[in-house]
């Protein structure tokens, strides 16, 4: 049998973590092809039904990546994301899906090795704990 | 210093005696209309606008029942300003609500006197039907809850109301206190300024505080507190999983009574409703062949998940989502589990305070350094 491979959706910040996405290929830089990525202007557009449908049509594991605090683009965007996605976790976490699951992290657009890391350890951990739970629902979680 | 009025009344004359003190507020001009729960012409209890001192008779502020949120109707009373002054008698849940309204601007308090009542809590809309038939009243319902019994031969308070830790109202002007009271009578206490002046102004007389309030209404706060604790733990025991989340709200037909019943759930337009829900044929058929199958209607599972996220940080436990469930799915314990949650991690507690700034209303740049565990 063939080694499970977490899918994960990755919504990505177009100023810095979706340009780290390029700078980490431009430079070569090879990372687990796990991710999708969706390109986002701004975290702070991340809707918090965004990652829930996510969820619930089976991704592993869903990964926001923005701006470091004060250098968002559009000044605090990245700030109302965090807090968005705290108010989130507690919600998702009472039936299974957890911080390991759901993870928001700062990738300035110049770093492009740490979103190789990020990729690689979050691909590590999701192979890990499994399948998402929401999975084996199929089609009772749309 | 908070001061009070004794309503001494004989038996069956607790809604007259307390008619007088409302007939005072709009005779005297302390306000220009009063909304209070009213026994209605014919058959039951609902929350009437009286503008005319002639009219208050049929006054019933401890009914128990609450057919809908009170909050909602504050909302639709003040959110756009008549400019007349209103008192409003509303139950805590309701004026804790009213609270989280304010914050959200749909609720305006400025030509407003909150009047907040002692609630032991209330039936369902077709209990309270059958308790009135039984020949229930509020004066016997106070009566008997303050003895801890507010089962009848065949209904019970709410399950909301059974594990509601708020039975007594803050952020008001006035108070109409029921609970430590002693048979044959209640009290009507001024908390502001604003109330002290508008109860002087009413006319109402007659001293005494109710002494055993404070204790009563710690032993009530600490009983359902404790059942609160319990319903928890034994809703986070059952309901721990996705899958029995579904099996919970299998009976769920998307009607989204819960959200138009919902006191909190702010948005003018639910995005349940909109466009971005309505989808085509195609798409359907899209999803159907992903799994081969499609449940219909769907985003069942998707719609609860949203109104916690929604809604949960402003969640007050009123209990009106299980009322107005068509299906009996009973989401209310769903919805304070999140909540209390949610509301925990944000250090926020729904209706507590004015100033509280709502939590997604705010940002920090040194805040919730745990969520990305990074730092520069």
């Amino acid at each position: 049998m063939s080694e499970f491979e977490p899918q994960i959706v990755a919504f990505f910040c177009n100023w810095c973590t979706f340009t780290a996405a390029d700078l980490a290929g431009t430079s070569r830089l090879s990372y687990p092809p796990n991710l999708k990525i969706v390109r986002v202007m701004c975290t702070g557009m991340v809707d918090p039904k965004f990652v829930i449908k996510a969820f619930l049509n089976g991704a592993d594991g869903v990964l926001i990546g923005g701006c470091w605090p004060g250098d968002c683009h559009y000044i605090n965007g990245n700030l109302k994301a965090r807090r968005r996605v705290a108010n989130l976790t507690e919600v998702l976490k009472q039936y299974g899906i957890g911080e390991d699951r759901f993870w928001l992290r700062w990738i300035a657009a110049s770093e492009g090795t740490m979103l190789k890391e990020v990729a690689i350890n979050m691909t590590e951990k999701l192979k890990q704990l499994g399948p998402s739970p929401l999975r084996n629902m199929g089609q009772m979680a749309i | 210093m908070a001061k009070f009025v004794k309503v001494s009344f004989q038996k069956d004359g607790m809604n007259k005696e307390l008619s007088k003190f409302f007939k005072g507020l709009l005779a005297n001009g302390a306000v220009d209309a009063v909304l209070t729960p009213m026994a209605q012409a014919r058959k039951g209890v609902r929350l009437s606008l009286v503008t005319s001192p002639d009219h208050t008779a049929q006054v019933d502020p401890f009914a128990p029942v609450a057919a809908v949120s009170g909050a909602k109707i504050a909302s639709s009373l003040t959110a756009r300003p008549s400019g007349r002054k209103i008192a409003m008698v509303l139950r805590p849940c309701e004026i804790r609500a009213v609270v989280e309204l304010s914050k959200l601007n749909q609720v305006n308090l400025e030509d407003t006197l909150l009047i907040g009542m002692d609630c032991f809590g209330r039936y369902e809309n077709t209990d309270f039907a059958k308790f009135q038939e039984q020949g229930g009243t509020s004066e016997s319902f106070l009566e008997n809850a303050q003895a801890g019994k507010t089962a009848t031969a065949d209904c019970d308070i709410t399950g909301a109301c059974k594990i509601c830790e708020f039975p007594a109202a803050d952020n008001v002007d006035m108070k109409l206190c029921a609970i430590g009271a002693e048979n044959g009578a209640v009290y009507i206490e001024a908390v502001t300024e604003k109330g002290e002046q508008a109860l002087e102004k009413s006319g109402a007389k007659g001293g005494g505080a109710p002494a055993g309030r404070d204790e009563a209404v710690k032993k009530l706060v600490a009983a359902r507190t404790e059942a609160r604790d319990k319903k928890f733990a034994e809703f986070r025991e059952t309901i721990n999983s996705f899958e029995v989340l579904a099996d919970k709200l299998a009976p769920c037909v998307n009607c989204y009574n819960c959200r138009v019943a919902c006191p909190v759930c702010y948005c003018k337009e639910c995005v349940f409703v909109t466009d971005t829900f309505r989808h085509n044929g195609e798409q359907f058929m899209m999803w159907a062949d992903q799994g081969g199958m499609l449940k219909l209607p769907n985003d069942t599972l998707f719609f609860h998940l949203t109104r916690m996220t929604h809604m949960s940080l402003y969640c007050v436990g009123c209990g009106q989502c299980t009322s107005a469930c068509p299906n009996g799915v009973d989401p209310m314990p769903m919805f304070r589990a999140c909540a209390d949650k949610t509301q925990a991690r944000f250090n926020y507690q729904a209706g507590r305070s004015l100033s509280d700034e709502l939590p997604l209303a705010g940002f920090k740049a040194d805040e919730l350094v745990e969520v990305t565990g990074q730092v520069k």
